[in-house]
């Protein structure tokens, strides 16, 4: 294992100090329990976003704390989600009366432990909603499983639902906004090589020089299948067809097109990658109106790309150019 | 005859120690089929039990088991903590101020408990989970605590009850958790967390019934 860090333990913590220290005017960290809040919080009579999970995804959830996106983001150990007194401390600091939007991506471990937060916290009588983001394609919905998992959607979602609260939503409102882009966002990713995750020193899979793995999670899950490596544009076809088929996207929706790094694959293959799915979905009459491009939701250093894409109306991509001041994401 | 925060507490500190002894079984049934950290956190979680009880004195049978709660809640991690945590978080709700715990009491917070662990997890029986070793020791329970039953007596029943019912694990395939996505090769293994529920109800009832 080759990675920038002192000791394993300390990763998380020593992160979120070097990411404190990069943005002073934008974040606040708070250590034992950890978590990372807006200088600003809690903005009163403002509906709080609060979301986390485990660390590893950088920059989601913490480089999404600021003005139009989240208040509040709380990091578990790495691929590990954070414990309920975490989040429901992160809840109190800021909260700012007009209660608290939790969104959760939909991992066991993390919809239990955010589920408890939200039951603390409304003992102490905070109004607490929870979104939970399901949007991966490579997990097929059934009711013998944990379902489906929570991926690039919920870049997209945190972006959305925080400019309503900033425009001064209600918690209802932010609720049924937040229900309606996890109604209508879909994912699917791929990977060419394997995470390390840092207290375990070994890659999290075998893949080997020739092989990627197509449907993979943002853990550096299995996913649908391991296949010979192809070109750029038979990869995309394979993310983007599923994507399509399974919501359905239709000739003439309007959507986002979200294409993300998992950690390791350079801007240059990135965009590649986007122009080759410009092209296809403008053959099948799907208007990208919309584009995110670049690392977000990432698996450590792992090489790979997913897609993810948000079918819009107008209320929808007026949130989405609403202004942003974030670490990761700033217009 | 009926429990206070002493018996409470010398019941808590029993299951303590059982889980500590089985953290390596309990490592390797998660092992099988989850991701092997179901024993080290459940260990974790009731030596941080024992801290809090060595700085704290809770007055009521409800404030030891609350104590429990937010303990474990804060340092089990994973789905065992929520779900072990909400389970002693509404035990203790139930009982509230009460200075001592009858055997229905002890039942009502059982039940109490597996509701809690059941509207968390949305698992249903024969899901192999935790709940396939809760189910019966409620229903053991309720019926013990029915028929007049000691707290001891009750306890004793809940948890052969467990037993049973975690050993039923062995053949079902997984639809909840981590170990559905196993399919059916989850068959043929115990679930860590049934049988975590079992050595815990066994513990409680070895010092219930020592009193």
């Amino acid at each position: 294992m080759k990675k920038i860090i002192n000791a394993p333990a300390d990763v998380v913590t020593d992160a979120l100090r070097g990411m404190a220290a990069a943005h002073p005017d934008r974040l606040r960290i708070h250590l034992d329990p950890d978590f990372v809040v807006r200088t600003d919080a809690p903005v009163s009579d403002k509906v709080a976003v609060v979301s986390g999970g485990g660390s590893g995804h950088e920059p989601l959830h913490v480089g999404f704390v600021g003005s139009g996106m989240l208040d509040a983001a709380v990091p578990g150990a790495v691929f590990t989600s954070p414990t309920p007194d975490a989040v429901q401390a992160a809840i109190r600091e800021v909260d700012g009366g007009a209660g608290t939007l939790l969104v959760v991506k939909n991992y066991t471990g993390d919809v239990l432990n955010f589920e408890t937060a939200a039951e603390l916290a409304a003992g102490e009588g905070i109004g607490v909603r929870t979104v939970v983001v399901q949007d991966d394609v490579a997990v097929q919905d059934s009711t013998n499983t944990a379902g489906r998992r929570g991926v690039g959607g919920t870049v997209l979602l945190e972006k959305i639902v925080g400019a309503a609260a900033e425009r001064g939503h209600d918690l209802a409102s932010c609720h049924e906004i937040a229900e309606r882009v996890s109604a209508g966002v879909r994912s699917m990713g791929m990977a060419l090589t394997a995470p390390t995750v840092p207290h375990v020193g070994e890659p999290s899979f075998d893949l080997a020089d020739y092989e990627m793995e197509i449907g993979v999670g943002i853990h550096a899950e299995p996913g649908r299948e391991r296949v010979e490596l192809e070109s750029a544009d038979r990869i995309v076809q394979r993310l983007l067809e599923p994507i399509l088929a399974d919501l359905p996207f239709r000739e003439g929706d309007e959507v986002l097109l979200f294409t993300n790094s998992m950690g390791a694959t350079p801007p240059t293959e990135l965009y590649l990658a986007h122009g080759v799915a410009e092209r296809f979905l403008a053959e099948r009459g799907v208007r990208v109106t919309r584009r995110l491009v670049g690392p977000y939701i990432t698996s450590l250093e792992m090489q790979g790309m997913s897609f993810t894409l948000l079918k819009l109306d107008d209320e929808l991509r007026q949130l989405w150019d609403a202004p942003v001041s974030t670490p990761a994401l700033t217009w | 005859m009926s429990c206070t925060a002493r018996e409470v507490t010398a019941a808590v500190r029993r299951g303590a120690e059982v889980i500590s002894v089985h953290r390596d079984e309990l490592v390797e049934l998660d092992r099988a089929i989850g991701d092997g950290d179901h024993g080290e956190n459940m260990d974790r979680g009731f030596r941080a039990v024992l801290a809090q009880l060595e700085l704290a004195d809770p007055p009521t049978p409800g404030a030891v088991l609350k104590l429990v709660a937010t303990t474990l809640i804060s340092s089990v991690g994973g789905a065992s903590g929520p779900l072990f945590g909400t389970a002693f978080l509404r035990a203790a709700s139930t009982v509230g101020d009460a200075e001592s715990l009858d055997a229905t009491a002890i039942a009502a917070s059982l039940r109490a408990g597996v509701d809690g662990v059941v509207a968390r997890g949305k698992a249903e029986p024969e899901d192999k989970t935790m709940i396939d070793a809760l189910l019966p020791a409620v229903r053991a329970a309720e019926e013990s605590a029915g028929r007049g039953g000691e707290p001891g007596g009750t306890l004793a029943t809940a948890a052969e009850a467990a037993e049973v019912g975690a050993r039923s694990t062995v053949p079902l395939v997984a639809r909840k958790g981590r170990a559905s996505y196993l399919g059916d090769r989850s068959a043929g293994h115990l679930d860590p967390g049934a049988r975590s529920v079992a050595l815990l109800l066994a513990a409680f009832a070895d010092v219930e019934g020592a009193e």
